[in-house]
């Protein structure tokens, strides 16, 4: 009984102190944007491989989101009479709640887990500490530029993905089965409103920094995790864990973050 | 010993898990001087560079540079000091996605307002006396250990620091890889004049670029003294050090034992 509690407090204080040190990594890394000198070309790179490169990933996936919402939305709202609202039900599910999460999680399978990889082998190789000794400061040099990348990036993709969504949404119900063309757009337009936009901006913005900040901060600390996580092993395990607790904290966000917002 | 010592490690304690491996570490490092820390694969030679680096912190004990206590200073005046540093890491630590050229110029990039111009000359400058030429757009997985290793010494050297740390400078190279790094060692060190700490086991080769050696056993350093007092030392335990990886040094030794 004695051993289960120590184990349990020991468990419990483990995920404490990293629930600490990647609270005090986030403070040092937001820190760090607004410290000089600012460099754009680093932002830049980085803005393209979070976003540029998920571009191809998060059309496909928005648009058969878009198609099967049109899909099921038809078939149900018909019969209720009202595929009139098809398209204010495609372009709301969306642009409020689908786009922002299902984007977000896209990037975390493919960037996300990218910067998590990188970042954990710098640290095993010892190029973190080389920057430390060499008196170049890691939150500005390596994070800062990512997590700028991260907040700018991911409203853009969760837009491209609702414009591809509602596109998709619209081939399939009125291309397909046959909804009016004039309704479906006189929906959107009539019922998406600006508080819509809104959820939904703020959304991707939480989410692209979460997932840069879980990302980075799970890679950074790869020496720290609990039984330890050495090697190309290590950094798959990490990797997996990072992705994983990316993918369940975007959609906790996404609840607290919609309930707020409602 | 009459000399300014720069580094000062004061009954130093580290355990990492159940396993001490500092047990009152003291150590007191000449300024402009090579110290090498020689001991056996797993006594913690490198442990004592890291927390002369600031990268590991003691359970007890302090580690003061020029005076000031590395792990009580604010994160600025640890900057500051950590700016007088160079460090050539055990792997070289090469940031495998930049190339050769990039890797030495990068803490001139972050750390001055230099011109291009004026790093690349500087860079150039370094890895020429490095024997490095014709490298500079290779990635640090497309060069031998050898280079790598030399590449990091370059720039562990470009910014010109006061202190530089080697990190087993030749582990896995063969003996004319590793004599060419003591080459290219003993020819910067002539000519820019830094203080060196060189974290070894190597033993005797190092002795050549020594001017101290410290043995560092069960965690503690046995004794710090120049090249040949070491070897002639009465300390028991350095005597089996040396008659370990030199054998009997005179024949009437072998003869009497």
């Amino acid at each position: 009984m004695l051993g289960f509690l120590e184990k349990l407090g020991e468990i419990t204080l483990y995920y404490v102190r990293q629930a600490g040190r990647m609270g005090i990594f986030l403070f040092f890394c937001i820190l760090s944007i607004f410290k000089p000198p600012y460099k754009f070309s680093p932002v830049i790179k980085q803005i393209y491989i979070i976003g540029s490169l998920s571009i191809f990933v998060i059309f496909f996936t928005g648009a058969f989101t878009g198609m099967v919402l049109g899909l099921q939305g038809y078939n149900t709202l018909r019969k209720f009479g009202a595929e009139g609202l098809l398209g204010s039900a495609v372009a709301l599910s969306l642009i409020r709640e689908l786009g922002p999460v299902l984007a977000a999680l896209m990037v975390t399978g493919r960037a996300g887990s990218a910067i998590c990889a990188e970042i954990g082998v710098m640290r095993i190789s010892e190029q973190i500490d080389a920057l430390d000794c060499m008196a170049i400061d890691p939150h500005k040099y390596i994070m800062a530029p990512k997590f700028v990348a991260g907040v700018i990036s991911m409203p853009l993709l969760t837009a491209i993905f609702n414009v591809v969504g509602i596109f998709g949404g619209y081939v399939i119900g009125v291309g397909l089965l046959g909804a009016n063309r004039g309704d479906f757009f006189a929906s959107i337009s009539s019922n998406l409103e600006f508080s819509d936009i809104y959820m939904g901006l703020v959304k991707s913005i939480c989410f692209g920094l979460l997932i840069i900040w879980i990302s980075s901060a799970k890679g950074y600390f790869i020496h720290l995790e609990r039984g330890g996580s050495f090697g190309a092993e290590g950094v798959s395990k990490v990797t997996t864990s990072a992705v994983v607790l990316s993918s369940v904290l975007i959609l906790v966000f996404d609840y607290f973050i919609t309930s707020v917002l409602l | 010993m009459n000399q300014t010592f720069v580094i000062q490690l004061n009954n130093v304690e580290k355990t990492f898990g159940t396993q001490k491996i500092l047990r009152g570490v003291n150590l007191s490092i000449p300024e402009g001087k090579t110290t090498v820390i020689v001991g056996g694969s797993g006594q913690g030679k490198s442990v004592i560079i890291k927390h002369i680096l600031g990268l590991v912190q003691p359970d007890s004990g302090s580690i003061l540079i020029n005076g000031k206590d590395i792990n009580n200073v604010k994160k600025k005046e640890l900057k500051e000091i950590r700016s007088q540093f160079g460090v050539l890491f055990q792997n070289a630590a090469l940031f495998d996605s930049m190339t050769v050229f990039d890797n030495v110029a990068l803490p001139l990039r972050e750390r001055t307002r230099m011109t291009e111009k004026e790093i690349r000359d500087i860079v150039n400058d370094k890895l020429a006396l490095m024997d490095i030429v014709g490298s500079n757009d290779k990635y640090p997985a497309q060069i031998s250990g050898g280079m790598k290793k030399r590449v990091g010494l370059a720039r562990a050297l470009v910014l010109n620091p006061k202190i530089i740390f080697f990190d087993e400078p030749t582990t896995g190279l063969d003996v004319a890889k590793s004599n060419e790094i003591y080459r290219v060692f003993f020819r910067s060190h002539a000519k820019l004049g830094y203080t060196a700490v060189i974290v070894s086991h190597d033993f005797p080769r190092i002795l050549k670029l020594a001017d101290y050696v410290a043995l560092l056993h069960n965690g503690v350093i046995q004794d710090m003294l120049t090249p040949e007092a070491f070897q002639l030392s009465n300390n028991p335990v350095i005597k089996d050090y040396v008659k370990e990886t030199m054998g009997t040094l005179y024949s009437s030794e072998s003869m009497e034992a």
